[in-house]
């Protein structure tokens, strides 16, 4: 059973109440399922349909497009090896095959010990700094050999723990609207007088 | 000549001309391009458009020019409206390289595999292909590859390599139905249409996705690989299967049914079936049909000859009239044609008998059709309909879907009141619940509301007015609708009424006649010995009555039981003689819909066995009696009903027969007035039950129908989840109902649409026959639920 826990659950209302129509609520609902198991479960995708009134099947529909959401256990660090022309120039698929020979997986694939996951990326829009990759969607740039075995004893050592949180957390700070602060956006069916802009006081 | 004042010509302002191949065009304000076209000859080629959905845009294909101050401009005609003065070719060749260029792409990643495709010969992809495609591919690398076809519903099955991404199945599922179970998936190339894992595509409506499919990539389960189009002979008929009476087209291949297809009717079904009026055609088919009659003899029913089944029925009908008339009784007459019913009513009226009822116990006084009558049309038009009414999700899937639409889409307001949550409950303006029995009150405290009063003064309002509750009097609906009528005088009502022809078979009077009693009454009589023959048309009392012990001890009284059925059932394995009745599809004739709609019903294949259509076994009986009705063809039969039936005297269009339809004469002429049936409370340890019926029940349609009798689920009792804590087991746990003496045996589930106090049984299922606990006499029934300890 991985729907979302009591605690989880107190923050998803809140999430929820920020939004005029609660299906608009999935992507950051998604985000917090993802962050509690490392991936997105049957089992949560069917409760985040039960919260904002879809069905699991728009759930997933809607999940399964974005690449970010995982929807099978992974790796506890993701680390994401650009492949593209700039990184692929400048040694990229060198620091994938000492990757694979590290970790003892092969691109795509999930160490036995379930903490790391090693995959092929494209472009990360960092070029100029190639061959790059990203642990958990946080960069290292320029990366040589011996910088992916550093980093890889730093992350198996727990040094980066305070840096690079497991799969799945988006921040280490987590996004706080006070409900005096939240704007609640008023639902488009009840809006009833045209924006600022519009209502031709002021010349345009 | 006549001089026309410019001053006064009204120039309609919904009205847009536009040209389109330099032909004007008169377009309706609002309406997108695609739509006008369809009303010239300009065929404007598209994949996702579709008339009864919104516009997405999804495939490109109908991509047109419009002309524009900086020259042409291309446009996907179905997304796009109609303005004054628009100039629209559809046929350029830009045009043409642009239609040809899409369908390259759609084709690109497309199997081909048109040869094992069963929408080969009717497929759009294919046609359009042909018609406006580049006929040839410059795509030679490796096209996409899935699992061919996988299920995802027991009917459905998706081949996700033909799918072009149109969007119809899943906006259908969405926007029609409300039903999202199927979803686009992935992203990209991979995008793909798929359910929720593990989770079955469970609508019933879902095989309207495979007719709209423009290509092969859903089929269901009764057609696959059974013909090829080119080989399919059809008929356009009216599905009778339940009383919304939608049109349809019944398509055969070497004598058999293979498919039933939606025909798009404005004022009924816009093109849309159920599953269950759909695929269960199989039951026509079933090898199990009665081919010949039956007789009684010592080794049980045996075959006969007509001759002498026909002689035996006149035997036992001549000899059970020699104790009056009322010892005979006729039950049933629903569920075939107009004139089928009418024959029977017409021997009946000859030999004198009025113990006659076509409802089984299960409906409304037929004084509700005397009332002022709304069609489906002014229903969903109106500004408030008010459902008193059982679940029509369940019983009456298509008019769910209409009065859906008008709450969705439209300008209308559902004003509910249910004894549990109904498939209209989640678009419902108001859904107010009441403990059975009590609606009355309820109606009556709820309509002095402020907001509903204004609510209710907002304009038009209809009452769908039905029997949702079998454990329940039916005065109690009355007295609710009563009420109703007391607080809005004008209200006007769209009777709902189960079975698919009972508005035409009480309208040609297979209905208690000079005061004798409803179905109840004479099976009450039966049951005390004073009805010595009983004549069943297709009814089966035993599955039909709720209260079994009732029919049984009728059955066991009766001295003898002529039965004209389709089927051998358990209510005519004992009979004395059993004629095999024509099913649907091999006879013609017409039907009346639950708005009074009499439309066509059309042979399409030859009755199985011997069998004949019940109107001519009444005149055959008729002759064997000494009696002659004055029928020899159907063509008789029918203008002699619409001369003697005033409802029916504007049924002699035959081409409005034929399509849409013709309205019964009506005249509202009945009042019902508020009444108070004082009830007892019930006591707090009890569970007061609510009793109806689903889609997907035992009935013998269903239970024949190979594709469909696996979907029938077992019986089961359910709870508000607080009850079922009280009652103190977990979810699916066996427990013990009860009334006094009478105890059965059945899982009990927690439903939140179930309010507390109350017990929701669906009616017929299989395993356990919940029937010994409804008394029928009772005015409502409550039990005892308990842990088997
Ligand atoms: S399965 Fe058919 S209807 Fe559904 S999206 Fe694909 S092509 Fe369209
Ligand atoms: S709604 Fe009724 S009439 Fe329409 S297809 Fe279903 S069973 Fe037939
Ligand atoms: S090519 Fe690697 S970041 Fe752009
Ligand atoms: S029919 Fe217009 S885009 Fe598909």
């Amino acid at each position: 059973m991985s729907r979302l826990t009591e605690k989880n659950l107190v923050l998803a209302k809140e999430i929820i109440a920020r939004y005029p129509r609660q299906k608009s609520a999935l992507i950051p609902l998604l985000h917090l399922a993802q962050e509690q198991t490392g991936f997105i479960s049957r089992e949560a995708m069917v409760h985040l349909g039960e919260l904002v009134g879809v069905t699991s099947a728009e759930v997933y529909g809607t999940a399964s497009f974005y690449e970010m959401f995982r929807f099978e256990p992974i790796g506890k660090y993701l680390i994401n090896i650009c492949g593209t022309m700039s990184c692929a120039l400048m040694g990229a698929e060198e620091l994938m095959h000492h990757a694979e020979k590290r970790l003892g997986v092969k691109a795509g694939g999930t160490t036995q010990d379930g903490m790391f996951t090693l995959a092929h990326a494209e472009c990360q829009a960092a070029c100029t700094e190639a061959p790059c990759l990203q642990v958990n969607y946080r960069y290292r740039l320029r990366v040589t050999s011996a910088d992916l075995d550093n980093l890889i004893d730093d992350l198996q050592d727990g040094k980066l723990n305070d840096e690079i949180p497991a799969h799945g957390v988006l921040s280490k700070v987590r996004q706080v609207i006070p409900a005096d602060r939240a704007v609640g956006a008023v639902a488009p069916e009840l809006v009833t007088e045209s924006p600022v802009w519009l209502n031709g006081k002021a010349a345009l | 000549m006549t001089i026309v004042d410019p001053e006064k010509v009204v120039v309609d302002p919904n009205v847009v001309n536009i040209t389109i191949n330099d032909k004007p065009v008169l377009a309706r304000k609002g309406e997108v391009i695609i739509a006008a076209a369809d009303r010239t000859d300009d065929f404007i080629p598209r994949f996702c458009y579709h008339p009864r959905m919104s516009s997405v845009g999804m495939c490109r294909q109908c991509l047109v020019e419009v002309e524009t101050p900086r020259g042409p401009m291309m446009v996907v005609s179905c997304m796009t409206p109609v303005a004054e003065g628009q100039i629209v070719r559809t046929a350029t060749d830009t045009v043409k390289k642009a239609q040809e260029g899409v369908l390259e792409l759609l084709l690109a990643n497309h199997p081909l595999d048109c040869p094992v495709c069963d929408k080969g010969g009717e497929c759009p992809l294919q046609d359009q292909a042909f018609s406006h495609g580049p006929g040839e591919s410059r795509f030679v690398e490796e096209k996409r590859h899935y699992e061919k076809p996988i299920a995802i519903s027991d009917i459905v099955y998706l081949d996700r390599e033909r799918c072009i991404l149109c969007d119809r199945c899943t906006r259908f599922a969405d926007e029609v139905a409300g039903d999202p179970l199927i979803s686009f998936t992935s992203r990209g190339n991979d995008t793909q249409v798929l359910t929720f894992p593990e989770e079955p595509f469970s609508s019933y409506f879902s095989g309207n996705t495979v007719q709209i499919c423009p290509v092969g990539a859903l089929t269901a389960k009764p057609y696959r690989f059974k013909a090829r189009p080119w080989d399919l002979n059809e008929t356009e008929t009216t599905c009778t299967s339940c009383s919304v009476g939608c049109r349809i087209v019944v398509q055969s291949s070497r004598d058999e049914l293979v498919r039933y297809q939606g025909v798009d009717i404005d004022p009924v079904n816009w093109g849309w079936l159920c599953d269950r009026g759909r695929y269960n055609f199989e039951s026509v088919n079933s090898t199990e049909r009665l081919t010949t009659p039956l007789i009684k003899s010592d080794a049980g029913l045996v075959p006969s000859s007509w001759s002498v089944a026909l002689e035996s029925a006149a035997r036992i009908i001549r000899h059970a009239l020699t104790n009056g008339a009322d010892s005979v009784a006729i039950l049933g007459g629903a569920r075939g044609t107009n004139e089928d019913a009418f024959a029977w009513a017409m021997l009946a009226d000859e030999l004198k008998i009025n113990q006659r009822d076509s409802q089984l116990g299960d409906g409304l006084t037929p004084e509700i059709f005397n009332l002022a009558q709304a069609t489906i049309d002014e229903t969903c038009a109106a500004s408030t309909i008010i459902l008193l009414a059982p679940d029509l999700k369940e019983e009456l899937p298509v008019l769910y879907l209409r009065i859906r639409d008008a709450a969705q889409k439209r300008n209308s307001r559902i004003i509910e009141f249910s004894s549990h949550d109904s498939g209209l409950t989640p678009y419902a303006w108001r859904s107010v619940a009441f403990e059975p029995g009590h609606q009355a009150q309820t109606v009556r405290e709820t309509l002095e509301t402020q907001e509903m009063k204004e609510q209710i003064a907002r304009g038009e309002v209809v009452v769908v007015l039905g029997r949702a509750n079998l454990a329940e009097n039916e005065a109690f609906t009355l007295h609710a609708l009563g009420e109703l009528l007391h607080a809005i005088p004008n209200a006007k009502i769209l009777p709902v009424l189960r079975r698919g022809n009972v508005r035409g078979a009480v309208a040609v009077g297979l209905t208690p006649q000079q005061n004798s009693g409803d179905a109840i009454d004479i099976l009450t009589k039966a049951a005390a010995g004073k009805i010595n023959c009983l004549i069943l048309l297709g009814a089966n009392p035993l599955a039909d009555v709720a209260d079994s012990i009732l029919v049984k001890q009728a059955l066991s009284q009766i001295k003898s039981v002529i039965s004209i059925d389709t089927f051998v059932t358990s209510a005519n394995e004992n009979a004395d003689v059993v004629f095999p009745a024509a099913a649907f599809a091999e006879k013609k004739g017409t039907t009346t819909n639950l708005e009074g709609r009499v439309s066509n019903v059309s042979q399409q294949i030859t009755p199985r066995g011997t069998s004949r259509p019940d109107w001519m076994i009444a005149a055959e009986l008729g002759l064997s009696l000494g009696i002659d009705l004055g029928v020899s063809s159907l063509d008789e039969l029918h203008k002699k009903m619409i001369s003697a039936i005033p409802g029916f005297s504007s049924c002699d269009n035959q081409s409005a027969i034929q399509s849409d339809g013709v309205l019964m004469v009506h005249e509202a002429s009945a009042t019902i007035s508020r009444g108070s049936k004082v009830l007892v409370d019930r006591n707090s340890y009890s569970y007061r039950l609510i009793v109806s019926r689903t889609m997907y029940d035992a009935a013998q349609s269903t239970i024949t129908s190979n594709s469909l009798v696996g979907i029938i689920t077992e019986s089961t009792i359910y709870v508000h989840p607080l009850d079922l804590a009280r009652i103190g087991v977990v979810d699916g746990t066996n427990i013990r109902v009860g009334v006094d003496e009478i105890n059965i045996v059945l899982p009990v589930r927690a439903h939140n649409g179930i309010n507390r106090g109350t017990a929701w049984l669906p009616y017929n299922h299989t395993n356990v026959d919940i029937r010994p606990l409804l008394n029928i006499a009772a005015d409502v029934i409550d039990v005892r639920i308990e842990q088997i300890k």
